[in-house]
């Protein structure tokens, strides 16, 4: 990790510790617990898209797995929460391996109609499997997480809870951009016949970055679903793969603070738009255009060249 | 060392090498010419796994290598400066030179060995240091191309494929760049295939030359006798002047 990036998340991170204590049991701390899941979820995408240079419109479903198979063994069948968590997180990152094999030797526009296929062929099974998934009413009674006596049923606990996992994503995902594998990941985004010839198997590389993408959105949908204790297929369907794609985009491809910038303003935007009633999607819809006419490299590629600016100027 | 045997590739249905053979000696310097689409770049990414041949085979010192991936190619000591230069624009110089590496890096004392191939490569192109830091893209054509030859070297081959390396370059830096290839045979025993549009600098520093033509090899021999065989000179040299004048 770069020492900047360090100092960064070493900041974030008491902020984070903190931002409990100063705004309470409020509705945006209840705000911010999605702020967290959904940073987890941008990041997997970003690992994809910003990372390695390949779409997928099918995040939205595999993070919709993650939390159907832990309502189930949960629910269902009483198997422990967080058991269920790790053995959910495993079949979702097996799955997309499996699945990666073929769809991963696609490339760009391909590559988004075989993902996007996946999404759709996961959203009609959570709709049609009701004895499994509850159908299209959802699947209430998903119990809370528990740690000793300490349950997971209020916004404090359940802040720590998704920002302990949020943070490791995070912090893991730094690591990992500088890494040789970081690099590799990069190259077969800038030029796959050259990363080939330098000895990367951007085939299997692909593969194995798509199931670790699955593996984080996985535990992000677990998490939703033990917080939320009720999942419904409406959540894991095309609009919300998308809006995880406008989240990396507006945050910055490769950035994983942009990454929670993105998430952060897309997830706080419907909310603070609501005073302006039924024009707040008409609004949304301008700023994203906005944000993208100016920001072309997102609210990360913005910091970088402010930064740069300063830098100019003070010499 | 390596030995091209009645290789066919084809893209589709598309026969793009017609039973090619050559062989490369240890040391040496071998050029292949041709025009346009007479299957040259085909030939080098048929050697490096990127377009595996349909039949035939490949030998690298007796072992065939024709159904081994690119990555696996590269382990054994064959590198590919590809055409076009493909460098990692968004990846800084150094971060190119770490991905040539890239197979060694993970490997006990790869570190070290790294970092000994790095300081080679910035002695054998000093403007590299200079630019470390800076990102790929930014370089020009000619200090792109010296980091596509570099991040190749950095994964210690014994064979070097080069394709195109004077392409969209000014004439002064394809002399260098040619400079430092015939060094890299000459004194440091690397095996080279070039393959050219630029014939006579090509020929001027090779040992042999094969001259491809609609995916077959039409003509092969030293340099010397190639640069001075009629065929070659009136399709690939240009015809001098002074020839003209005195016919």
């Amino acid at each position: 990790m770069k020492k900047t990036d360090q100092i960064l998340f070493f900041a974030f991170s008491v902020c984070i510790l903190f931002l409990p204590l100063i705004l309470k049991e409020s509705y945006i701390l209840h705000v911010f617990v999605f702020i967290g899941i959904n940073t987890m979820l941008a990041i997997a995408l970003n690992l994809l898209l910003g990372y390695a240079g390949q779409i997928s419109l099918g995040q939205g479903a595999l993070y919709g797995l993650g939390a159907y198979i832990s309502a189930i063994l949960s629910a269902k069948y009483g198997v422990n929460p967080w058991l269920g968590m790790g053995v959910s997180a495993v079949i979702v990152s097996a799955v997309a391996f499996i699945v990666g094999f073929p769809i991963l030797k696609l490339r760009g526009h391909y590559l988004a109609m075989a993902t996007l296929g996946l999404g759709i062929i996961l959203y009609i099974i959570f709709n049609e499997t009701v004895d499994w998934t509850g159908g299209p009413s959802g699947f209430p009674g998903i119990p809370n997480l528990k740690l000793g006596s300490l349950t997971f049923d209020n916004d404090v606990a359940n802040f720590y809870l998704v920002w302990f996992f949020a943070l490791i994503t995070m912090f893991l995902a730094l690591n990992l951009y500088q890494s040789r594998i970081g690099r590799a990941l990069r190259a077969v985004s800038d030029s796959e016949v050259a990363a080939r010839i330098m000895g990367v198997d951007a085939w299997l590389l692909k593969v194995k970055i798509f199931a670790a993408s699955a593996f984080i959105s996985s535990l992000a949908g677990s998490l939703y679903a033990h917080t939320v204790t009720f999942i419904a297929p409406a959540s894991f369907g095309f609009n919300f793969s998308v809006e995880l794609l406008t989240m990396v985009v507006v945050g910055g491809l490769g950035s994983v603070f942009g990454s929670f910038l993105g998430a952060a303003i897309l997830t706080l935007l419907p909310e603070w738009l609501r005073v302006f009633h039924d024009f707040d999607i008409v609004i949304y819809g301008l700023l994203l255009i906005l944000i993208m006419m100016f920001m072309p490299r997102g609210l990360a590629g913005l910091v970088s060249h402010l930064k740069a600016k300063v830098y100019v100027e003070s010499k | 060392m390596l030995t091209v045997k009645n290789v066919n590739t084809f893209y589709g249905q598309l026969h793009a090498l017609k039973n090619v053979s050559l062989h490369l000696k240890k040391g040496e310097i071998v050029t292949l010419i041709g025009a346009n689409g007479a299957g040259k770049s085909t030939l080098i990414n048929t050697i490096s796994g990127l377009t595996p041949p349909r039949t035939g085979s490949i030998l690298l010192d007796g072992f065939a290598i024709e159904k081994l991936p690119p990555h696996r190619i590269v382990e054994l000591g064959i590198s590919q400066v590809p055409e076009g230069r493909q460098i990692f624009n968004t990846l800084s110089v150094k971060e190119n030179l770490e991905l040539g590496a890239f197979l060694y890096l993970r490997k006990k004392g790869g570190r070290r060995l790294y970092e000994e191939m790095v300081e080679k490569i910035f002695h054998l192109f000093p403007v590299l240091r200079e630019r470390c830091h800076q990102p790929a893209g930014t370089l020009s054509g000619g200090e792109q191309q010296m980091l596509a030859i570099g991040r190749a070297l950095m994964a210690r081959p014994q064979i070097l494929l080069l394709d195109e390396p004077s392409m969209g370059l000014a004439p002064l830096i394809v002399k260098e760049i040619f400079s430092v290839i015939h060094a890299l045979a000459r004194q440091g025993g690397t095996t080279i295939l070039l393959v050219e549009q630029n014939a006579k600098a090509a020929l001027r520093i090779a040992d042999r030359g094969y001259v491809l033509e609609t995916g077959k090899v039409i003509m092969e021999g030293e340099a010397l006798e190639l640069m001075e065989n009629k065929e070659v000179k009136r399709a690939y040299l240009g015809r001098d002047r002074k020839d003209i004048w005195e016919r």
